[in-house]
């Protein structure tokens, strides 16, 4: 697979299943001083220090190219090993039990469905629109509350359960409010493009970097023996 | 609140952007991904880059310089011309487009949209319509014909009727060019914006006929429409992005603050 790979830097494996646009998020991620190598095989992730799945369009199609991949198991570990992971749209959406675009059963991780925002006077809800944030986190750093970012989708994931409340960092209101940001520990999920949104989302990809350096440098030692650490699941 | 969007318009051939006057008498305007890294610094709030002559070439995007013009701007990127295959749109993302539009391929084989959104989402998918004003003193309502092949080939669609089936079959937005003033810095044809906005509830694009700020307000208030898209003006320079959007956002209209711009 490509890599930009230079000394220095976290490095980052962006998980490649043929959905989409993998230029942005690379030059973004690079721009910002990650390392970056394209993941298309489960030994694409070998010696990555965090990962981001990005994509746009359906779930089941994309869980389909996933399994083909062989990603769907290693990615499932990565998040339980409690080690850095950004999902970006359709990236954040696979991370709920199931999506009602398709009926598609997904990666669990949060409990949850993928639904159709409500009341939007328009679909796809496609362009910039106001980040609102719930709580503080190291992703948001700098990053004043209401930005505008870049969305361009007609689903949002609605987290349930206990945990749900407490892991929403931030809402969007089209119509309705949905959720456009998530935290579940070592797993972080937008829903909006911080790589198509200018300097704000540059910021964004930045303190992800960092966040994920420091989380990495600490995961480090709590990882032998496997297993140890905090996991995203079990909410 | 989602805001409107400003979209500066890259139309490209033999691999520099070019602009000419309902379609033709094509003048160079500079290097793309050059221009595209300008525009997303003054404020574009999304690119359009736009291979005029793909289809009437029979050949595929260039995917090299659509690469290139993704790398210079962190904004979204909106990439037609030239995709006739679901292959084909999956390419031109995989080179750094975030959308794709379809425009000559559709009419000739609707089932292309639904095919494309089926694959990647109806938000990835935009149709793009050329419409001319039907000349018709007799009918006081206005219609209009969709054309093909960059403007050259008609079709004897209704662009109205053309643009409700495109958001029947998964298109995701629409991107609406009145041929009649493409170029001609003489107002955009808000009549057939709004035909098509009262019609649909995808997102609509304005194009064509772009002469300054006012026009933009009118594409939103009368049109209709969610995005304004312009070329010649942003390319000689004759308003800048952030005079339109402060414009617009005096008139209450919803603008993403960038450089120069307060929201």
């Amino acid at each position: 697979m490509r890599s930009t790979a230079t000394r220095g830097g976290l490095r980052v494996a962006v998980v490649d299943y043929g959905a989409g646009n993998l230029v942005s998020i690379e030059q973004a991620l690079t721009s910002v001083g990650a390392q970056v190598r394209l993941a298309g095989t489960p030994d694409d992730l070998a010696d990555a220090e965090a990962v981001v799945v990005p994509g746009v369009g359906a779930a089941r199609p994309a869980m389909n190219r996933l399994a083909q991949a062989g990603l769907v198991d290693p990615l499932l570990r990565w998040i339980a090993l409690g080690r850095p992971y950004l999902g970006i749209c359709l990236g954040l959406q696979l991370l709920f039990e199931r999506s009602d675009e398709d009926g598609a059963e997904t990666f669990g991780v949060i409990r949850g469905r993928t639904v159709l925002l409500g009341d939007a006077p328009t679909l796809p809800h496609i362009g910039w629109n106001q980040v609102e944030r719930r709580r503080d986190h190291a992703l948001f750093a700098g990053i004043q509350d209401g930005t505008d970012m870049y969305f361009v989708h007609s689903y949002a994931g609605l987290p349930e359960g206990l945990a749900a409340e407490a892991g929403i960092l931030a809402e969007t209101t089209h119509g309705s409010r949905f959720v456009s940001a998530v935290d579940r520990g070592n797993v972080l999920g937008v829903q909006f493009h911080p790589e198509r949104s200018g300097a704000a989302g540059l910021r964004l990809l930045g303190n992800f970097a960092r966040w994920a350096t420091a989380l990495a440098a600490g995961a480090g030692a709590e990882r032998s023996p496997v297993g140890a650490g905090g996991t995203a699941g079990g909410d | 609140m989602l805001r409107r969007r400003i979209i500066a318009c890259l139309d490209v051939a033999n691999g520099r952007v070019v602009k000419g006057t309902r379609f033709v008498d094509l003048v160079d305007e500079g290097d793309p991904p050059e221009l595209a890294a300008r525009y997303a610094d003054e404020g574009a709030d999304e690119l359009v880059f736009l291979d005029i002559t793909a289809a009437t070439e029979g050949r595929a995007t260039l995917l090299d310089i659509v690469e290139r013009t993704a790398r210079h701007a962190f904004v979204p990127l909106t990439v037609g011309g030239g995709v006739r295959t679901v292959e084909d749109m999956r390419a031109v993302l995989r080179a750094g487009a975030d959308r794709v539009s379809l425009n000559t391929a559709a009419v000739a084989a609707p089932d292309l949209v639904t095919g494309c959104a089926r694959a990647f989402g109806r938000q990835a998918v935009v149709v793009a319509i050329d419409a001319r004003r039907i000349a018709d003193p007799g009918s006081a309502v206005a219609r209009w014909e969709v054309l093909v092949r960059g403007g050259r080939d008609e079709t004897g669609l209704d662009a109205v009727d053309w643009a409700v089936r495109a958001a029947e079959l998964g298109a995701g937005e629409l991107l609406i060019t009145s041929i009649d003033r493409d170029g001609t810095q003489s107002g955009f044809d808000t009549d057939l914006l709004r035909a098509i906005t009262d019609r649909v509830g995808i997102p609509v694009i304005a194009s064509g006929g772009a002469a300054g700020p006012a026009d933009f307000i009118s594409a939103v208030v009368d049109g209709g429409a969610d995005a304004v898209l312009a070329a010649s003006i942003f390319h000689r320079r004759l308003h800048s992005i952030a005079d339109i959007k402060r414009t617009m956002l005096a008139a209450g209209i919803p603008i993403r603050a960038t450089r120069g711009v307060a929201a």
